[in-house]
């Protein structure tokens, strides 16, 4: 933990012929909750996917430290892994495991093969498992097949798991778009929560406008693959979210509302909507 | 007007379904009646007067068993130990080739980050262990390794493991990907995620495969007895080449064959259950 730099510096990503990522740079220097938002096939998926190295780089650097980490292998690729925890919008958990064991398959990376072969977990893992269950509110379902939980519940288990890896960043992509809109609130307290308290810097993939405001520090936009917009989320306005999500959709920001409770939110059944 | 275009046609497209399936029938039955002429003409014509026959052997049986009354019972107390030996091979090469097929299927799976170019050797070289069948392999090893169980035990988990990785390898390529990706994203290595992400999505079904697998073996066991492996099959050699006389013996070796496949079937459903709706896998 405490303070560490990320730079990302002209990353590219190319599937043959298309461009997903087209040499996006941006730099942190202190742990900020960042959202990454813009329309569905804009590369936001694909961007944290290659700062995890989940999915390979076509161009570009990631320097951590003094370090590219897009040249780790083995090994040393393996634990940023873990350094940088993932959080999905399927959340991926093994679902026949209980959900103690879950949360404890964060600490694979490094753990010993035999250990591994027959699945044995030393009494401190169980410990922090539990507290991290129990810090997102579900330690009395420890016991539970992830598979049984709602999936609001198994997006805090993933967040567990998360928090058990002792991460130094933690990336979410999409972590909310599966959810209910209750649930999505309880999933972004929680990450901006670790943010705040533990000082972990956040990135996190959102395609709705009014979530990156509400708990996100800095918003970068992308579209077609490039960063067009990078600033506090306070300057996010109207025009800016309209390069971001393209000209036609005239935002009416209800129709990709996910928040509730907000007063000043048009009601549904609006007219205005987008493509107006 | 378009309502009619399409009944002549659906009745149209209804007519030549029939008119297929006319034709499958008549030649199934074809294949059937040549078949049948072509081996009658083979056996010089004693086929159909032996068709005749044919339950005279099994009657025989029955009733040899039936006479002996409860030293039936003896005798299956009597072949006991045989059976052990036959359901011993079989366990072992079943446990064997079943542990071999794990690993084969994890490298011919399409799904699980195996470097590419070893997938169709791992395929092809199962596909040669299938090839073989057990009773050839176990006639060659006896020949090499003399007479016993183990020439039988190799030769029925060579097979096994060409048989059972294929279908293993078609399980795993049937799993959710989203947990292997989840604990890639942790750092956990090949073996790790093999471990946690694929093993308790397959292990319900491996259960199931092995399960029939074995009950296979069992019998394949007991017929490699009739080569010299011992057990089972090689009672059953005696008893069969005696013909009159020993029915009641070969009654109580089918009986003891019989008992033991149910057995296997019965905790084959109990541990598959356990594993799919029981307590969490670890």
């Amino acid at each position: 933990m405490g303070r560490w730099d990320l730079e990302i510096v002209e990353l590219s990503k190319t599937f043959g012929a298309v461009t997903a990522v087209d040499r996006v740079s941006f730099a942190m220097s202190e742990p900020q909750m960042i959202g990454v938002i813009g329309r569905s096939g804009a590369g936001k998926s694909t961007l944290l996917r290659m700062i995890n190295r989940l999915t390979p780089a076509s161009g570009g650097r990631i320097v951590v430290e003094g370090r590219n980490v897009l040249e780790l292998r083995g090994r040393e690729m393996r634990e940023w892994q873990r350094l940088c925890a993932m959080i999905f919008q399927q959340f991926n958990l093994v679902p026949r495991l209980d959900v103690v064991t879950n949360v404890m398959l964060g600490r694979l990376n490094g753990h010993g093969a035999f250990k591994s072969l027959f699945a044995m977990f030393d009494r401190g893992q169980i410990e922090d498992a539990l507290a991290a269950l129990d810090r997102l509110g579900i330690a009395d379902r420890a016991l539970q097949r992830a598979e049984t939980l709602s999936g609001g519940q198994q997006q805090r288990v993933a967040i567990a798991r998360a928090l058990m890896q002792r991460p130094k960043m933690i990336l979410a992509d999409e972590p909310i778009a599966s959810l209910d809109p209750l649930s999505a609130e309880v999933v972004m307290k929680a990450l901006r929560e670790i943010r705040d308290r533990d000082g972990i810097p956040v990135i996190c993939n959102l395609h709705t406008l009014d979530t990156a405001r509400a708990y996100c520090d800095r918003v970068i936009g992308m579209r077609d693959g490039r960063v067009v917009f990078d600033g506090p989320s306070s300057e996010l306005t109207p025009t800016a979210a309209r390069d971001i999500y393209g000209a036609e959709a005239a935002l009416d920001e209800s129709v990709t509302s996910t928040s509730i409770g907000k007063a000043e939110a048009p009601a549904w059944g609006s007219p205005v909507v987008a493509g107006a | 007007m378009i309502a009619r275009v399409l009944r002549d046609e659906i009745v149209r497209a209804e007519q030549q379904r029939r008119l297929y399936s006319a034709l499958v029938v008549v030649l199934t039955l074809a294949v059937l009646i040549g078949g049948l002429r072509q081996a009658s003409a083979m056996n010089s014509g004693s086929f159909f007067a032996g068709l005749s026959k044919f339950f005279d052997y099994p009657g025989e049986i029955v009733i040899e068993a039936w006479q002996a009354g409860p030293a039936f019972f003896g005798l299956l107390w009597r072949f006991l130990p045989a059976l052990v030996e036959t359901l011993n091979i079989a366990l072992v090469a079943t446990l064997l080739g079943g542990a071999a097929a794990v690993g084969l299927s994890f490298l011919s799976s399409r799904n699980l980050d195996v470097w590419p170019p070893l997938i169709p050797v791992v395929r092809r070289t199962m596909d040669v262990m299938r090839a073989f069948p057990e009773l050839i392999l176990a006639l060659f090893l006896i020949f090499v390794l003399g007479t016993s169980p183990i020439p039988a035990m190799i030769a029925v988990a060579f097979h096994t493991a060409g048989a059972l990785g294929k279908l293993f390898s078609e399980v795993n390529e049937n799993i959710d990907r989203k947990p292997i990706d989840g604990l890639r994203a942790c750092g956990a290595s090949w073996m790790q995620r093999l471990r946690f992400a694929v093993w308790p999505q397959v292990a319900p079904n491996y259960v199931s495969y092995f399960m029939l697998r074995l009950e296979i073996n069992v019998r394949a066991s007991a017929i490699l007895g009739f080569v010299g492996a011992g057990g089972i099959g090689s009672e059953l050699r005696r008893t069969i080449g005696w013909g009159q006389g020993a029915g009641d013996e070969t009654a109580a070796l089918f009986v003891l064959l019989f008992l033991s496949i149910v057995v296997i079937d019965q905790m084959s459903s109990a541990t598959r259950n356990r594993l799919v709706r029981g307590p969490a896998l670890a």
